[in-house]
């Protein structure tokens, strides 16, 4: 067995996130750079969860199960990525963050016909300080923006990438992954140029 | 129990957690820290031990490494009971787990990216 060895390194697990609004393209954009067909696993989430600027006035500790749908890409041998599509749903905004735990980064779809419903999470991953970019997913007969104008729109920073996409096309949707590991390796040497 | 106890185990959406929770004798805390991004896969090693055979099917979908959100997606339950059974085999020397990768330093965070960038661009 290739893993009987003790001394068998597991490979390095990678999470990467995929959100938006609701029938934005996450589960389609997961599905078409998949290696497998998407899954679907179901946490116990507990409010608890919310952290320390969690909304005042929740008593006690309440749990729910969300179930969140995700894909694998084995990168090589030793590196395996996995992508999570956060659940739509604004209602289950609190479990993000347990779901962007050990997160590296996240890609946020957007769609031109409802681009309101992307703020949530655009505002999430700010706040938490995870860094993004925004993919927007070009829906056939959809209005035509350019990315300046969505970045104007969603009074994005100048440094966080914005490109289109279209979610069902591998190629297309692996060319997001590239930019947003791009967006994270500028983030790193930017660390390293400017200790704080 | 009383019977507002046995009125919410007796409750549709329970019903299903009183037989999920039944394959793990009640238990919902591991014994090993495991989170849905954890690497199991099996040792290889003969368990000590009686398995069940929910432990059986699980060891079977550990032969490749695999993280516990594949493991809890294939075998259809909860993660937290996925995470339960999993423990049990790390106990008894079937599995081995890795802890899953974290933000560390930034000279580790970039060989790890450019790996990444490498892999995903082999892919266009």
């Amino acid at each position: 067995m290739a893993y009987s060895d003790a001394s068998d390194r597991l490979p390095t697990a990678v999470k990467l996130l995929v959100a938006g609004g609701f029938g934005v393209g996450k589960t389609t954009f997961v599905g078409s750079v998949s290696e497998i067909e998407p899954l679907t696993t179901e946490e116990l989430i507990t409010e608890a969860s919310i952290g320390i600027d969690s909304l005042d006035g929740v008593s006690g500790k309440s749990t729910t199960t969300v179930a969140f749908d995700f894909g694998r890409i084995s990168l090589n041998p030793g590196l395996v990525l996995y992508l999570f599509g956060t659940p739509g749903q604004d209602r289950f905004w609190f479990m993000w963050d347990e779901l962007s735990t050990g997160a590296l980064g996240a890609v946020v779809l957007a769609d031109t016909r409802r681009l309101e419903a992307c703020f949530a999470a655009v505002d999430f991953f700010e706040r938490r300080g995870i860094k993004f970019v925004v993919a927007v997913n070009e829906f056939d007969g959809a209005f035509r923006y350019d990315t300046e104008e969505i970045r104007t729109a969603l009074e994005l920073k100048p440094h966080i990438p914005v490109t289109l996409c279209n979610a069902r096309d591998p190629r297309s949707a692996t060319s997001v992954l590239v930019t947003l590991i791009r967006h994270l390796l500028a983030a790193t040497m930017d660390d390293i140029s400017q200790p704080i | 129990m009383n019977s507002a106890d046995d009125e919410t185990w007796l409750d549709g959406d329970s019903g299903r957690l009183v037989r999920l929770y039944a394959v793990t004798n009640g238990r919902t805390s591991p014994t090993t820290k495991l989170d849905l991004m954890s690497m199991v896969v099996a040792t290889g090693s003969r368990a000590n031990g009686v398995l069940k055979p929910d432990h059986m099917q699980l060891l079977g979908l550990c032969q490749r490494p695999a993280s516990v959100a594949e493991i809890a997606a294939r075998l259809r339950l909860p993660a937290v009971i996925t995470k339960v059974l999993l423990s049990d085999l790390v106990d008894c020397g079937a599995v081995r787990t890795a802890p899953p990768t974290v933000a560390g330093d930034a000279a580790g965070d970039r060989i790890l990216l450019e790996r990444l960038l490498d892999g995903l661009q082999r892919r266009l």
